[in-house]
């Protein structure tokens, strides 16, 4: 188990170094640079500010400069964006993205799990279908859509209601929270209601379930040790990619319901090539993208006693 | 033992007859049915999977043949009719041209603030009576009818003195109810609490020349003013900017599944090369390979996306739809490449593989023959599962302002565009997003009935 860890963990500080190589090469591939702006600079001064920052060394020094300061934890200062280390933005903003993230995840898990486990028990009864439906609709439908529709829900609610019931938009309480993670969660929550559905399905018709029944265990205890904990193993899987999901999704909602999260920044560091922006909060969220993923498989071999044993 | 038997049992004559060469008793067996023959009658019998297909076609025949038929220009804009919600009344009266106001003209109304002339998109003409202790006044117009203590909507203008008690309203009319006031001000420019409102409802009209220009009336038939005439048909309503919807919705579906057909064809083929060399190598070069395709799966996706999408650059007149394939098919190629991968590994072991082998096949063959055609089904289904997954990513894209570049349509672009007057012209939004959301799921459910088609073990328990 231990070595197993060790393997996956060097295994993710290699990916990281990978992204960051690729995201250096592919942001200065990018013509301009920070520097670049609306207003003409004087060549000396842009020398001198080019010195300052290292800008006119080669781009392979410049490479070398900036893994040094990452390997230490510095990712370097703002070009565009006064007295801001790009840390203190990740300090900053990173858990506002998190925080939304990890309560879709919880949405759409428990959602996902709920909803399956229970159209498989109502197979093709009223139940099942109308679920079902909303799957299909929760899968089809893009998340700014519903981003969209939960305003406009909201909107109407505090207007029927007289007063502010939930806020619209904006971020600080746990109020502000509900709603966008609820929207953020929906199409994850539609997709893992299906894979439930199905491995329920499976499980269901399996040996060890006939088993349990013949030898006279309540269907309570059927469900919960029985199915359950077998047909959550699939769901579990995908979990790690379903959260590189939730963070793409992340940026409409963010966009949509003005959440001051990390996406907005890197949308607006791209379009102004801020470089150390770029780089710190990419590295950043692949770090944190590789760690969950490491995480969950780690998770996995805790519920599936099996996996254990390789 | 048989012998001895056959010997004593003599059937009669006429009871047995033997058979005539080129006769049956019966077919039992049916003709053999081929794989993709197979798959065909499944997907066949499969009705969401039939009328899936049927509604990918007609979105084909939409972006292809419907520009053909509805031939208005999506980037034409009609002024006279912005944001206009489908089946909106389209009458209009044609008037002459506009001619400056010298004030003289009086409608027989009510004192107080009143209309000279009929108010039309053309012109709003008010006069009013001068009002106590004025020394100039100040007109607002508001959309709304006003309670007291309400805001009086936006102010058009001030006059200069308190002799001039006229005003003509020329700022962007629309045909719909305004509220006007007009509150007296006092020497120093300060509003005093004298006031007049008046509702007017505006009439759309259309001069002459510019309704024989826009095609709404032949100048032959000698249009004359007081003629009504019926605006330019838009069936779906038309956008911010007075574009037709439909016309905008077709150009959009001819971006939309462009991006979202061709940039999976390319990177599933791509991902089947790579898939295919690595499981066919086997050993060091697979591992190196299948390594590779680890790390480009561990790239946080929609960061790169919108990176790789600036790093090629939209040059001005470009409509960015070229970079966003390139970059979706450096990115996505992996999950592809994986899946082939295993199949490759899978397929090789199998006996026939074994069986053409030791007849002597050449490599060429075992691929093209056997390879190939085995895993042909799987790539085949997802290549449907990324298609939808493509239109997303390019709604999602140009939602945030980093797809298509302006004024090129795309489904998302025009969600993008039409979230911000979500709440008065709900159209524009509900539109597009409708598209998506059908196309999406006719790939979706188009997918699942060729999964279960084509491949019994990824079949689902539906």
């Amino acid at each position: 188990m231990w070595r197993y860890t060790l393997r996956r963990l060097i295994q993710g500080v290699i990916t990281v170094w990978f992204i960051a190589t690729a995201t250096f090469m592919a942001m200065h591939a990018v013509p301009g640079d920070p520097l670049t702006s609306d207003k003409a600079v004087p060549a000396e001064i842009r020398a001198n500010l080019e010195a300052k920052y290292g800008l006119d060394k080669p781009v392979f020094q410049q490479y070398l400069i900036y893994m040094g300061n990452l390997v230490r934890g510095d990712f370097g200062i703002s070009f565009v964006q006064k007295n801001r280390e790009v840390n203190d933005i990740i300090r900053e903003h990173f858990p506002v993205s998190a925080t939304l993230g990890i309560l879709a995840i919880v949405f759409a898990g428990l959602g996902g799990v709920l909803w399956g486990a229970l159209t498989a028990l109502y197979r093709n009864r009223l139940p099942d279908v109308v679920i079902m439906f909303l799957v299909i609709l929760g899968i089809s439908v893009p998340s700014f859509v519903f981003a969209a529709l939960g305003q406009l829900t909201l909107v109407n609610l505090n207007d029927l209601a007289g007063f502010s019931v939930l806020p619209v938009a904006g971020w600080g309480t746990v109020w502000h929270m509900l709603v966008p993670s609820l929207v953020l969660g929906l199409s994850t929550m539609a997709y893992l209601t299906r894979l439930m559905r199905s491995s329920m399905l499976e499980v269901v018709s399996s040996d060890f379930v006939r088993t349990a029944r013949a030898k006279g265990l309540p269907p309570t205890r059927i469900f919960s040790k029985h199915q359950l904990r077998n047909a959550i193993l699939p769901v579990i899987t995908v979990l790690g990619p379903s959260i590189a999901a939730i963070t793409t999704g992340g940026f409409v909602v963010e966009l949509v319901f003005a959440i001051p999260g990390l996406g907005r920044y890197f949308v607006q560091a791209v379009q102004q090539l801020d470089y150390t922006v770029i780089m710190g909060t990419t590295v950043f969220y692949g770090a944190f993208l590789v760690l969950m993923v490491i995480i969950v498989d780690l998770l996995y071999g805790l519920i599936d006693p099996r996996m254990r044993l390789e | 033992m048989s012998d001895s038997r056959s010997m004593s049992y003599q059937p009669k004559p006429g009871v047995f007859q033997p058979l005539m060469t080129e006769q049956r008793a019966q077919m039992l067996t049916r003709s053999s049915l081929s794989y993709w023959e197979d798959a065909w009658r499944r997907l066949k019998s499969n009705r969401r999977a039939l009328i899936s297909l049927y509604i990918v076609i007609g979105l084909l025949a939409f972006t292809v043949l419907g520009p053909l038929v509805w031939t208005i220009d999506p980037a034409a804009q009609d002024l006279d009719q912005i944001s206009t919600p489908p089946g909106a009344d389209r009458s209009a009266t044609l008037v002459e041209p506009y001619r400056p106001w010298d004030g003289s003209s009086a409608l027989p109304m009510a004192p107080g603030l009143r209309l000279a002339e009929p108010a039309t998109t053309q012109a709003v003409r008010l006069l009013w009576d001068p009002l106590e202790g004025a020394s100039a006044y100040r007109v607002y117009r508001n959309i709304f009818p006003m309670d007291p203590g309400d805001a009086l909507g936006l102010p058009l203008a001030e006059t200069f003195t308190a002799a001039e008690t006229r005003f003509e309203d020329r700022l962007d009319l629309q045909p719909r109810t305004y509220y006007y006031t007009v509150v007296a001000l006092d020497d120093h420019g300060h509003q005093l609490p004298a006031r007049d409102t008046l509702e007017v409802s505006v009439e759309r009209v259309v001069t002459v020349r510019e309704a024989v220009s826009r095609g709404l009336v032949k100048a032959e038939d000698n249009p004359q003013p007081g003629d009504a005439v019926e605006l330019a048909l838009h069936p779906l309503g038309t956008d911010y900017l007075g574009r037709d919807m439909l016309a905008r919705l077709m150009y959009g579906a001819r971006v939309s599944l462009f991006i979202g057909i061709c940039a999976p064809l390319l990177f599933v083929l791509f991902g089947t090369v790579y898939g295919s060399t690595a499981g066919f190598m086997g050993g060091r070069v697979d591992q190196g390979l299948m390594r590779f395709a680890d790390f480009v799966i561990a790239l946080p996706f929609l960061l790169f996306m919108i990176l790789f999408k600036i790093a090629f650059g939209i040059g001005p007149g470009e409509s960015g739809i070229l970079p966003m394939v390139v970059a979706m098919v450096l990115l996505l190629w992996p999950a592809t490449a994986r899946l082939v991968r295993g199949q490759i590994l899978q397929v090789r072991e199998e006996g026939y593989v074994n069986a053409a082998r030791l007849l002597g096949a050449r490599t060429n063959y075992l691929v093209l023959r056997h390879m190939i055609p085995n895993t042909l089904g799987v790539i085949l289904v997802t290549l449907t599962f990324a298609v939808p997954n493509a239109i997303f990513i390019e709604a999602f894209l140009s939602f945030i302002g980093m797809g298509v570049a302006p004024p090129t349509p795309s489904w998302g672009s025009m969600c993008n565009e039409g979230i911000k007057t979500m709440l008065t012209y709900p159209h524009e939004l509900i539109f597009p997003a409708v598209m998506i959301s059908i196309t999406v799921l006719a790939f979706n459910l188009l997918g699942d009935g060729l999964r279960d088609a084509l491949d019994a073990k990824m079949r689902s328990t539906e």
